[in-house]
């Protein structure tokens, strides 16, 4: 005997669709699958620092090779990205109040902190006494410091893409905020992962 | 002149069958055989690796191939297997087929993203092999532990990573649609503690995936850095650490044992009661194991390491977490057999396979215990005991329940049943091969033949020869399965819609399924094993 229940949930997804979809059924999990996907992406960076770790403990630098880090440019860069997180947080609020021109500032606004971060961070590069492949500690840190970087490059591309994608007519609108939620989402993990990141190669 | 079709879906319904098997589908039951049978082709390439190897060490000295190239095909053979062959077909074939039905739904969360997912995977195959013929593949084994893999040949090193990184994506992407599927798309009504078995199993494994796989491709990446732009992370004479090479790899590596092998208990817990016509025996304590496996997956790594001077705190941790892993994977074992216990059994070639699966999968474990204990594991690390262990689980283990999930499904996917005499005939092949092949393994190792080398101490060569007749034995085997698998497609008896009487959904569609699974809504299965039971499919 195979009857089915007529569910009260198919009516509430039929709220829950956006226009975005066309040829699913069922809510939206996109946001769900990329949550999933950055514990993953989570992963590839605690691998990182869990080799970091371990190369600091068991791998003495050579003689000369102690290095202190300057802490004021990536101090500045951890406020940036802060307030950045805090910016595209407005911009997403702004787009579901669908007032567009706010929502297009605040997104330039969080493009530019982007930016500037990564300005900020080849300035430190260039500033650095070693280079990729003086030792074990600079390689690890340019490795992770870059990796981190790449994240940062790509998030402010996506923000710039939907930043003229959210013009008038663009795809981007109050009815389909899945390109600005998905985005706001990875920068936020992208934000916290500098924290930890700024934790662990700067102030330990 | 023709009329073009008003959509994208009428026109993926009108192209005949076998096309769309060749494109881009985003039909989870397309791309559930698209992974099966491009993971047999690569079965069939690392099946002749293998045999390879096995001709070899027919003698003591190596005479058949140079020992490079013996290093190069050892490499490609357990990369193929694992990466290509393996995790594809336990994970991507059955669990894109499958889980959709489980949960009621139509198709898995993200179908575009499946698609993607599987088309990652023939690229990174045909790279991997072409390796081979473009200066040499990699010779440092599945496991490109440095010093080995700078010192080797760098070309195919890079392609290697380059490969391994594209399946790694594909078996995340993959894990993503599981989970987002199996916790997201239930139908409604349909609670997480009635689901399949198999469900639950995938949904252990992909956690696997999506915690252990990045690890690795960080891993991977460091080490192409290694190679390409002369860092040192790695390379000692650089000032750098094999060692965190070893810990980030079998932090994936021994996860991957149970990517491998989880799915596979899934599985046999969906064919043993429907063929035993007994509810499957501890639903809820199976449920528990296997997030049990999952959580003590994680944390056993470094059992690999005993001889990589691993401190003694370290190696007393990872002996007694290794042991633990006993506990629910008996209680798993104990379950298949009470759902055994006093059922009216059709020993038909899908339950031998199973029945063949826990056979070997429990003298595996076995001998998997004894490796986990330092003082036996000194003796025998890096020897043919390892050897014999390791294929007694994924082949004596998963292989044997890739074979039953044919057997039993097979009349869903094509409507007709596979031919029985054949099928016990394969079955039979299969297991005295895998038995005489690796069995004498264990003593090989015992008595300190080191693995991974392509000569050996003479007084080794009977029991080799006796290793590669059964090697020879599971060559053979393949011919009446295939034989059986294209007969069947034309001649076999046909099946209807339940041959079994199994009451999962899959069964309850047609056979084949249509385009969206069911004719009409989805069935609410609240007893998937109710066998014995009074109105199993609640209304
Ligand atoms: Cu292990």
């Amino acid at each position: 005997m195979t009857t089915s229940l007529p569910g009260p949930a198919s009516g509430q997804n039929a709220t829950e669709h956006s226009a975005a979809e066309s040829t699913e059924h069922h809510p939206d999990h996109r946001l769900f699958g990329l949550a999933t996907f950055l514990v993953a992406d989570g992963m590839t960076f605690a691998g990182f620092f869990a080799a970091y770790l371990t190369f600091r403990a068991v791998n003495p630098l050579p003689e000369g090779a102690i290095y202190e880090l300057e802490l004021l440019l990536p101090s500045i860069n951890t406020v940036l990205l802060l307030v950045s997180s805090f910016t595209f947080h407005r911009a997403g609020s702004a787009l579901k109040r669908d007032d567009r021109q706010l929502c297009r500032r605040w997104l330039l606004i969080t493009a530019t902190l982007g930016l500037l971060f990564l300005a900020a961070q080849l300035k430190e590069y260039f500033s650095l006494p070693f280079g990729l492949t003086d030792n074990l500690y600079g390689s690890t840190f340019y490795a992770i410091t870059g990796f981190h970087g790449l994240h940062v490059t790509l998030g402010s591309l996506m923000i710039l893409i939907i930043w003229w994608q959210s013009r008038e007519g663009g795809r981007v609108s109050s009815q389909n905020r899945f390109p600005l939620e998905a985005t706001e989402l990875y920068w936020h993990f992208v934000d916290g992962i500098w924290v930890v990141l700024y934790g662990i190669l700067y102030l330990l | 002149m023709t009329i073009s079709p008003p959509s994208d879906f009428a026109s993926t319904a009108e192209q005949p069958r076998w096309q769309r098997y060749f494109g881009f589908s985003t039909d989870h039951k397309v791309i559930g055989l698209q992974y099966l049978v491009c993971g047999f082709l690569f079965y069939f390439i690392g099946g002749a690796l293998a045999g390879a190897l096995r001709t070899e060490l027919l003698t003591p000295i190596s005479d058949f191939m140079p020992r490079e190239v013996y290093n190069e095909l050892l490499t490609l053979h357990g990369t193929v297997m694992i990466f290509l062959w393996i995790v594809p077909v336990v994970n991507g074939a059955f669990g894109n087929y499958l889980i959709p039905f489980y949960v009621g739904a139509r198709d898995m969360a993200y179908p575009r993203l499946n698609a993607v997912a599987f088309w990652m995977i023939p690229p990174a195959g045909v790279l991997l092999i072409s390796s081979y013929f473009l200066g040499g593949a990699s010779q440092s084994g599945w496991t490109a532990y440095p010093p080995l893999s700078l010192n080797t040949a760098a070309t195919g090193q890079v392609i290697w990573i380059l490969s391994v990184l594209l399946l790694g994506g594909s078996s995340i992407f993959g894990a993503i649609n599981f989970v987002g599927t199996i916790l997201k798309m239930r139908r409604p009504g349909l609670q997480m503690m009635q689901l399949p078995m198999y469900c639950w199993a995938m949904l252990g494994t992909s956690i696997l995936v999506l915690l252990s796989t990045p690890v690795l491709a960080g891993t991977l990446v460091l080490l192409s850095f290694d190679i390409v732009a002369h860092t040192g992370f790695f390379n000692p004479a650089m000032g750098g650490n094999a060692v965190v090479y070893q810990h980030l790899f079998w932090f994936y590596s021994h996860p991957a044992v149970y990517i491998m092998v989880l799915p596979a208990f899934g599985l046999v817990s969906e064919i043993l009661p429907v063929h035993a016509r007994k509810p499957l025996f501890g639903y809820t304590t199976m449920v528990y194991s296997i997030m049990a496996i999952v959580f003590l997956g994680l944390i056993v790594w470094a059992h690999h390491m005993f001889t990589s001077g691993t401190p003694p705190w370290m190696r007393l941790f990872f002996t007694i977490a290794t042991s633990f892993i006993a506990v629910p994977t008996g209680i798993k074992f104990f379950n298949w057999l009470a759902t055994l216990w006093g059922g009216s059994i059709s020993l038909n070639s899908a339950v031998m396979f199973s029945c063949g699966f826990i056979v070997n999968f429990v003298f595996g474990g076995i001998t998997g215990i004894a490796l986990a204990q330092v003082p036996f594991d000194i003796h025998v690390h890096d020897t043919y005991f390892v050897v014999g262990h390791f294929h007694y689980i994924v082949y004596g283990g998963t292989v044997f329940v890739i074979f039953a999930s044919i057997y039993h499904w097979y009349p869903k996917v094509m409507g007709r049943l596979l031919n029985e005499p054949l099928g016990q005939l394969h079955f039979w092949l299969t297991f005295i091969g895998l038995n005489l092949c690796f069995a004498p393994q264990h003593w090989l190792g015992l008595n300190g033949m080191p693995r991974r080398v392509a000569e050996y101490d003479p007084q080794f060569q009977f029991i080799n020869q006796i290793s590669s007749v059964g090697a020879l034995l599971m060559a053979v085997s393949t011919l009446p399965f295939l034989i059986n698998v294209i007969w069947s497609a034309y001649r076999g008896t046909v099946a209807g819609d339940n041959p079994w009487n199994a009451l999962t959904p899959e069964w309850l569609t047609s056979s084949p399924p249509p385009e969206e699974n069911w004719h009409g809504e989805a069935p609410l299965v609240h007893e998937p094993y109710g066998y014995g039971l009074k109105s199993p499919v609640s209304s």
